[in-house]
C-alpha cells in the first residue's frame, strides 16, 4: 500500500512497491495526463511535480513518493483556473501534436517557482523536455510570457 | 466482461467525440443526426440548436495543424461564425458505409489540405446555401435577396434568422447541384494566422490519446515482435511470465510476435521481460551495417539503374569539360519516433470489431482491422484519436493488425495493446537509406556544363506499395530530381543524367517526414556548394546561375539570401550557408547561420532564415510552426540519429542512442510564409529538407571541411 497526497488528495494505491509513479497514475489512479514517451528518464513526457521539484515520474518508484505531494498537469489549474503558464501555453498557441506537452508545462511550471525571471540559459538547463514535433520556439516564447503576467 | 452494443456506442461517443448515424424514419424527407440529434445539413456540416457549427474532418490530425487548416477551408465558404466551430471525425466505416463521402482518410505526403482543398470548400459553400435558402424559404423571398455573415442570415427589410434556427428545414432541402466557390481574393477566414482548435485540451491532460483509452473491463498488452524483420518465433515459453501478477494469458501474435496480457500494461510489460522466446531469423539474421553499406557501394557503380531525368550528353559533357568534380554522400536508417508509441485497442467479439487509434490512414486501418479480424468491412470499424506525432510512421497498419490479432484472443473484453519505446525504435519502418555519387563539369568560366547524380539504396515504393512502382522504378525516390511536376529539379543544366540503382534491405522502409527529399537535398545542395566553391563563384550567384527559367524558386532563395544576411557583415564568428528546394508542389529555402568552437567538433546553428511558397497559405501561423518544428526533426537526425543494423536487428532502443534536439540547441528560426497564388503546394513536409544542407554549407565555410555523411555525430561533432 502506498499513501501520498495527489493534487492535494490524500491518495493510497494497492500496487508492488517498485511500480513506477508514471503507471500508478495512469493505471490506479486513472489519471492519463501523464505521459509514457521512453521509461528511462530521457524524454521529460512523464514530468511531474513532488513536493513541488520536476520530477520524471517513469523512473520513480511509487515507494519513493510515500508521504509526498505530487501534482500532475491535471492539479494544476486551480478553481477550474488556468495557472499562467497553461494561460500562456494558449496564449502562444504552443502545442503541435501536444503529447509532449504536459510534461513540458509541468518543467516550465517548476522553472517559473524556481526562477520567476527566468533567462533563456536558465530555460535551456531547466527544460530538457523532447518535443519531435518541435515546439521549442513557441514553448520558450510562452514560458518569457508567463513569467511577465506573473501569477 | 463482455459489452453488449449499447455500452459499446456510448463509451465510444465519449472518446471519440461521438458520431452514430440515425435517420428520420419513416416519413418525411431523410434528414441524416449526428450522435446528439442535431442535423446534417450534408456530410460536411452539422448545426445543432445553440447555433454550434460542427465540421467533419476526414483527414488524421497529429500536430501538422490540417485539422484547424480544413476547418478554416470550409468555414470560408459556410460564412458561420469562427467563434462557434468545433470539430469531430467521421469513422472510416461510417464513410465505407456512406460510399466514401468524405474521400479520402489518408494523411501523409503534405497532402491533408492540398488535395481536398475544393470538395471540402464545397462542402461548406453548399451547406450556406442550404441554409440561406431555408431562410428564404421561410420568408418567401428569394435568396439572392438574403445576405449571411457570422451564421447570421439577414432578409429584405432587415429581418433576421440564424443557422440554427433553420438548420432542421435546410436538412431536409436537395443539395444544390452548382456550387460556386469565392475568388480567394474574398477569403476572410483562410489565409489568416488563426490558433488552433484543438489546444484546449493538451494543455491540461485531458485530450485522450490512443495510449489513454480506457474501456470498461479493458485489459492491457505488451508486445514483443521479431527483432529481425521477417523473422518468426520457433517457440516460447511463458510459463514463469504466466505467474507473475495481474497476468492473464501469454499468447503468440501471428507467426512473429509474443503477448502478454495483464490487468495493466505495467504488469504485462514486466512478465514480457520474463518470457524466453526462441527466435528464427533465417538469412535476414547475417545482414549489418556493414554488408549494406557494401551492397549500396556496389549499386555506384552498377551498369543498370532507373533513370529518371536525363538532358543532353552529360558524360560528353563532363569528359570534355575543364574541371571535373566528384563526390559520394550518403544517408542513414532513420526512425520515426513519435512521441505517443505505437497502440491500439481493440473489442473484438465474434459478430463485431471495433479499434480506437491513431492512425495517419483511417481507411488502411480498417481494412487491416477487416483482415486481421476476418470480418467484413460493414462489421468493423475504427474510432482514430488525436495522434501523438505520426511523421509518416502511422500510414502503415501493422500495430493495429498485432492488436486485433491479440484482441481475438479475448473475445468480448476489449484490449489495448501498447508498444514499449524500445519495442517502437525496434519495429520501425525506417528512412530509406541511400548514397549517391555526384559528378559535375565546369568550364574554364566556372560554368556548370554537366551534372551526374548516381542514387544506390533502398525503394519505399517496392517495399510499401509495389504497385505504385512504375515498371520497376521508383519516382519517389527522385523527389526534388524531377524533370518537371511537383518534385521538379530547378536548376537548368543542359546535361544532366540521374539514375537509381535499386538496392532493397530488409529493413523495412518507410516514408519518414520530408521522404526522400531529406537525403535528395543534401545530395544536391551540398555538392552546388561544391562546384560553386570550386569555380570559384559565390553559392548564391552559381545558384541564380542555373535557376533564371524558375521565378518562384529564384524568388525564395533570393528572399532568404536577403533577409538572413547573406553577401553582409556577419557577427564575428559567424557563418552562413544556403539551400533552396521543391518538393510536395512547394518552394523553399533556407539560410542558415551557425559559428564552430574546439576544431570544428561544437556547432552552434544561431538562426535559420526559411521561406516557403505554397502557392495558398491557409494558415501563416501553423506554417511557420511546421517551418520551425521541421527542422528540429531534420536536424535532429543530421546531427545526432541514425538507426544501425547489427546480425539483422536494429541496434537503438531508446532516446539515449536515438537523441533528439532539446531546447537549448534550438536555432531562431525566422519564416518567410510567401504564397505567391494560383496553386496548392504542401506545407508539413517540404521545408524540413533545406535546414540539414545550409548548416553543412555553412560548417563548409565555417572550417573547410565537406561533410558528407550523416549523422555528424559520426565525425565527432556535437550540436551545441
Ligand atoms: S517517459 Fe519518463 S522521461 Fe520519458
Ligand atoms: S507537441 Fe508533439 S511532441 Fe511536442
Amino acid at each position: 500500500m502506498a499513501r501520498f497526497t495527489l493534487n492535494g488528495k490524500s491518495t493510497q494505491v494497492d500496487v508492488e512497491p517498485a511500480t513506477p509513479l508514471l503507471w500508478v497514475l495512469r493505471e490506479q489512479v486513472g489519471l492519463t495526463g501523464t505521459k509514457y514517451g521512453c521509461g528511462v528518464a530521457q524524454c521529460g513526457a512523464c514530468t511531474v511535480h513532488i513536493d513541488g521539484k520536476p520530477v520524471r515520474s517513469c523512473v520513480t518508484p511509487v515507494s519513493e513518493v510515500e508521504g509526498k505531494k505530487i501534482t500532475t498537469i491535471e492539479g494544476l489549474a486551480k478553481n477550474g483556473a488556468l495557472n499562467r503558464v497553461q494561460k500562456a501555453w494558449l496564449e502562444h498557441d504552443v502545442p503541435q501534436c501536444g503529447y509532449c506537452q504536459s510534461g513540458m508545462i509541468m518543467a516550465a511550471t517548476a522553472l517559473l517557482s524556481a526562477k520567476p525571471n527566468p533567462t533563456d540559459a536558465d530555460i535551456d538547463a531547466a527544460i530538457t523536455n523532447i518535443c519531435r514535433c518541435g515546439t521549442f520556439q513557441q514553448v520558450r516564447e510562452a514560458i518569457h510570457a508567463a513569467a511577465k503576467a506573473k501569477a | 466482461m463482455k459489452m453488449n452494443r449499447r455500452s459499446f456506442i456510448i463509451s465510444s461517443a465519449a472518446v471519440t467525440g461521438g458520431l452514430a448515424l440515425g435517420f428520420n424514419l419513416p416519413f418525411g424527407p431523410r434528414v441524416v443526426r449526428a450522435a446528439d440529434g442535431s442535423p446534417e445539413i450534408n456530410a460536411w456540416v452539422v448545426i445543432r440548436p445553440d447555433e454550434t457549427v460542427v465540421i467533419r474532418i476526414a483527414r488524421s490530425e497529429m500536430g501538422q495543424g490540417s485539422l484547424t487548416g480544413l476547418a478554416q477551408l470550409c468555414a470560408e465558404e459556410l460564412e458561420c461564425d469562427w467563434a462557434r466551430v468545433t470539430t469531430e471525425f467521421p469513422t472510416p466505416g461510417a464513410n465505407a458505409a456512406r460510399k466514401r463521402v468524405w474521400g479520402d482518410y489518408s494523411t501523409g505526403g503534405s497532402r491533408g489540405i492540398r488535395t481536398s482543398h475544393e470538395y471540402v470548400r464545397k462542402g461548406g459553400a453548399a451547406a450556406r446555401m442550404m441554409l440561406v435558402k431555408a431562410a428564404a424559404d421561410q420568408w418567401n423571398v428569394s435568396p439572392s435577396d438574403c445576405s449571411v455573415s457570422k451564421g447570421v442570415i439577414t432578409g429584405p427589410g432587415g429581418r433576421k434568422t440564424t443557422y440554427g434556427k433553420v438548420a432542421e428545414a435546410a436538412a431536409q432541402l436537395p443539395a444544390p447541384t452548382d456550387v460556386p466557390l469565392k475568388d480567394p481574393k474574398d477569403w476572410k477566414v483562410i489565409g489568416k494566422p488563426l490558433k488552433r482548435l484543438d489546444t484546449a485540451d493538451k494543455v491540461n491532460g485531458k485530450l485522450v490519446y490512443g495510449l489513454d483509452i480506457k474501456l470498461p473491463g479493458m485489459l492491457n498488452a505488451a508486445i514483443k515482435d521479431s527483432p529481425v524483420f521477417g523473422g518468426k518465433v520457433a517457440s516460447f515459453d511463458g510459463a514463469k511470465a504466466q505467474s507473475m501478477a495481474g497476468v492473464k494469458k501469454v499468447v503468440q501474435v501471428g507467426d512473429s510476435g509474443v503477448a502478454v496480457i495483464a490487468d495493466t500494461w505495467w504488469h504485462a510489460k514486466t512478465a514480457l521481460d520474463q518470457v524466453d522466446v526462441k527466435w528464427d531469423f533465417g538469412e535476414n539474421g547475417k545482414v549489418s551495417s556493414e554488408s549494406i553499406a557494401e551492397q549500396l557501394k556496389a549499386g555506384l557503380d552498377a551498369q543498370e539503374a532507373f533513370v529518371h531525368n536525363t538532358a543532353g550528353d552529360a558524360n560528353a559533357a563532363i569528359a570534355s569539360s575543364a574541371k571535373k568534380v566528384s563526390a559520394e554522400y550518403s544517408y542513414p536508417f532513420l526512425n520515426h519516433a513519435p512521441m505517443e508509441p505505437n497502440n491500439a485497442t481493440v473489442l473484438y467479439t465474434d459478430e463485431r470489431c471495433e479499434v480506437w487509434c491513431p492512425t495517419q490512414n483511417g481507411e488502411a486501418a480498417l481494412a487491416a482491422v477487416s483482415e486481421a479480424s476476418g470480418l467484413p468491412i460493414s462489421k468493423c470499424d475504427v474510432h482514430k484519436t488525436i495522434l501523438g506525432g505520426g511523421f509518416g510512421r502511422r500510414g502503415f497498419t501493422d500495430y493495429v493488425r498485432q492488436a486485433v490479432l491479440i484482441a481475438k484472443q479475448t473475445p468480448g473484453t476489449p484490449v489495448k495493446m501498447v508498444w514499449s519505446r524500445e519495442e517502437d525504435m525496434t519495429h520501425g519502418r525506417y528512412h530509406p537509406i541511400m548514397q549517391a555519387r555526384l559528378t559535375g563539369g565546369l568550364d574554364e568560366k566556372g560554368n556548370l556544363k554537366g551534372l551526374k547524380i548516381r542514387l544506390s539504396g533502398q525503394s519505399i515504393l517496392a517495399s510499401a506499395r509495389p504497385e505504385a512502382l512504375d515498371k520497376g522504378k521508383d519516382p519517389f525516390t527522385f523527389q526534388g530530381y524531377w524533370p518537371q511536376g511537383e518534385h521538379s529539379l530547378e536548376y537548368t543544366i543542359e546535361n544532366l543524367h540521374i539514375d537509381h540503382a535499386m538496392r532493397n534491405t530488409h529493413i523495412l522502409p518507410g516514408f519518414w517526414r520530408g521522404v526522400n527529399i531529406n537525403q535528395n537535398a543534401i545530395f544536391l545542395e551540398c555538392f552546388i556548394d561544391e562546384l560553386a566553391h570550386e569555380a570559384g563563384r559565390d553559392p548564391l550567384e552559381f545558384r541564380r546561375s542555373i535557376m533564371s527559367r524558375n521565378p518562384k524558386s529564384l524568388a525564395v532563395l533570393n528572399a532568404v539570401a536577403e533577409k538572413g544576411g547573406w553577401g553582409k557583415p556577419v557577427a564575428k564568428g559567424h557563418h552562413l550557408g544556403l539551400a533552396h528546394f521543391r518538393a510536395f508542389g512547394s518552394y523553399v529555402a533556407a539560410c542558415a547561420e551557425i559559428s564552430v568552437r574546439d576544431n570544428g567538433s561544437k556547432v552552434k546553428v544561431h538562426k535559420i532564415t526559411a521561406a516557403t511558397d505554397c502557392g495558398y497559405a491557409v494558415n501563416p501561423a501553423q506554417i511557420e510552426r511546421q517551418i520551425a518544428g521541421s527542422f528540429v526533426y531534420g536536424l535532429s537526425a543530421a546531427f545526432m540519429q541514425e538507426c544501425t543494423v547489427k546480425d539483422g536487428a536494429i541496434q537503438q532502443t531508446n532516446f539515449h542512442d536515438f537523441n533528439s534536439m532539446r531546447i537549448a540547441q534550438m536555432p531562431k528560426v525566422v519564416s518567410i510564409v510567401m504564397p505567391s497564388g494560383g496553386f496548392w503546394g504542401g506545407v508539413g513536409e517540404p521545408t524540413i529538407c533545406v535546414a540539414a544542407p545550409a548548416v553543412l554549407n555553412a560548417y563548409f565555410r565555417a572550417t573547410g571541411k565537406r561533410i558528407r555523411t550523416i549523422p555528424l555525430k559520426n565525425h565527432g561533432i556535437e550540436m551545441v
